[in-house]
């Protein structure tokens, strides 16, 4: 399924490692403080909340509904240019953060404000799963 | 700080547009030397330049070797992103209000456009980002306009505001560019023309975007005794304010629909001592059709949620009952960030924009914005001495 996926890869490195293999593992990981207990998107240094260095990485439940999104025609980068218009949209996780994603297997006409998502992991490259959401319904 | 206690003094403006062939600092230069012939001071006149740092590298504190200025009491380099022009003006305020500096040069220059390239082009340069940041490109977002398109449709699906009502406020601003030589978008647009022009993200058509323009702006800024013995009319500054909301990736916070603006404006209205219903022009920033909406909601002219039948019966446009973004604004005249509305409302206020005059114009409201709706600047002018 690598072949021919022209879009631009997300490039793993050492402060993200944990995100990544937790996708290819099916789990959406965020960083969380110990103290507080706030999630973090994307990464922080420190805890955003207590400027707690004390942070670890812990799985999402991968639940949330959709805050808003853009059904994107402009083609920024040409391996978009087959799929425009294509959708970004940012989701509220349950756990309080809101993530940057696409809605896949919802018609572009079906997508509203508020609806319930569920985090899908997508192969795209070798090793390299995107999180993504699909309708709960 | 007393009130009123610094005035504007200088103006000036570059050719703007698709002006190429020059650089940011020389753009930077010759708007500087308009802003002091402008006020009629000398350059040796000048004791504090304060840069509109932008994305141009050129825009720093080695502006001042390179143009010439000596023995500065204050120099500095700015940004909050599109609320710098406030940001300027508020420490202006107070490097002049304690004597600190008498006459303060503010400049805001960029020469993003290269012939041949799109305005697109312009600021959407590859980055090398890697980590979690690199996730935006594989999902395919792209620069300001996607994120603003979200706040937009955000507001929609909460308040039923619809495009057509953002084309309103794209229609009275070319209607107010048609009356200004300076603006690059001078042909007529009616709200058809609006809904039209191609999707950029939905719901943002093109006519819904700035503008990308060359050029400067430059402002001289005084104490407002100084002001009162200079060439031009002096436009009092009466307050100012700033907000950063903050936690735009928290979900008990959404700075696209509550901006910044509120705070603000409620900063620089009691620096001013002045409330809403008492301006005669609105300067807003206005990168998107949507960021005037919901500016305008956040300032108080009308409750949240109701920026769209605030705004779609022509009220912001010549002759209408608000008149806002009376040179084009950013959508229609020319892209100078915050340097935009108020070098308009610099003209509005001494009462010298011609045909597109605003009258009365004894109070004048500016507004700076950046980021995706989390940084923003207000200030107060005031035509008559306080």
């Amino acid at each position: 399924m690598t072949d021919g996926y022209g879009k631009p890869l997300p490039v793993p490195d050492e402060g993200s490692r944990p995100f990544f293999d937790g996708a290819a593992a099916g789990r959406l990981m965020l960083q969380r403080c110990v103290p507080c207990g706030q999630w973090m998107w994307p990464v922080a240094p420190r805890c955003i909340a207590c400027m707690s260095g004390d942070i670890e990485w812990a799985p999402s439940a991968g639940l949330g509904t959709l805050y808003s999104f853009s059904l994107v025609h402009q083609v920024y980068h040409p391996g978009f240019a087959e799929e425009v218009p294509y959708n970004v949209a940012f989701v509220d996780l349950d756990e309080g953060v809101r993530v940057t994603t696409n809605v896949v297997g919802v018609a572009h006409q079906d997508l509203r404000v508020g609806l319930r998502l569920q985090a899908v992991f997508e192969p795209i490259a070798e090793g390299i799963f995107l999180p993504r959401f699909r309708s709960v319904a | 700080m007393t009130r009123g206690s610094i005035a504007i003094a200088g103006l000036g403006m570059t050719e703007m547009g698709k002006v190429y062939g020059r650089t940011a600092t020389d753009f930077a230069a010759e708007a500087i030397a308009l802003a002091l012939d402008d006020a009629g001071l000398a350059m040796h006149e000048v004791d504090g330049l304060l840069v509109h740092g932008n994305l141009s590298p050129e825009m720093n504190a080695n502006l001042q070797l390179v143009l010439g200025f000596r023995d500065l009491s204050v120099l500095s380099t700015m940004s909050a992103f599109g609320s710098t022009s406030a940001t300027l003006m508020q420490y202006a305020e107070h490097v002049i209000g304690s004597a600190q500096a008498e006459v303060v040069v503010m400049v805001y220059a960029d020469a993003p456009l290269q012939q041949g390239g799109s305005a697109g082009a312009a600021y959407a340069a590859e980055r090398r980002v890697t980590g979690m940041d690199s996730l935006d490109h594989a999902y395919g977002f792209y620069g300001a306009n996607i994120g603003y398109a979200m706040a937009a449709r955000r507001h929609m699906e909460l308040y039923g505001t619809t495009s057509e009502q953002l084309g309103a406020v794209a229609v009275a601003q070319r209607q107010w560019a048609m009356r200004n030589q300076r603006a690059q978008m001078r042909t007529p647009m009616t709200i058809a023309d609006h809904q039209a022009s191609r999707w950029v993200a939905e719901p943002l058509h093109l006519l819904d975007c700035c503008l990308v323009s060359n050029g400067a702006v430059a402002v001289v800024v005084t104490s407002a005794v100084r002001a009162r013995s200079l060439r031009q009319p002096p436009v009092y500054v009466l307050g100012t304010g700033q907000a950063a909301p903050g936690d735009s990736r928290r979900t008990d916070r959404e700075p696209g629909i509550h901006t910044g603006a509120a705070a603000s404006g409620k900063r620089a209205f009691a620096a001013a001592g002045v409330g809403p219903g008492d301006f005669d022009l609105l300067e807003l920033y206005d990168c998107y059709t949507y960021t005037v909406l919901v500016t305008i909601e956040d300032y108080g002219f009308c409750a949240k949620g109701e920026g769209g039948a605030f705004v779609e019966d022509g009220r912001l446009g010549p002759g209408g009952s608000l008149p806002t973004n009376t040179g084009g604004g950013q959508l229609s005249a020319y892209y100078m960030w915050g340097f935009t509305p108020l070098s308009e409302a610099i003209v509005q206020a001494r009462g010298q924009a011609g045909e597109r005059q605003v009258d009365p114009h004894e109070l004048v409201l500016v507004s700076g914005n950046g980021g995706f709706l989390n940084y923003h600047g207000t200030i107060v002018l005031s035509r008559r001495e306080p």
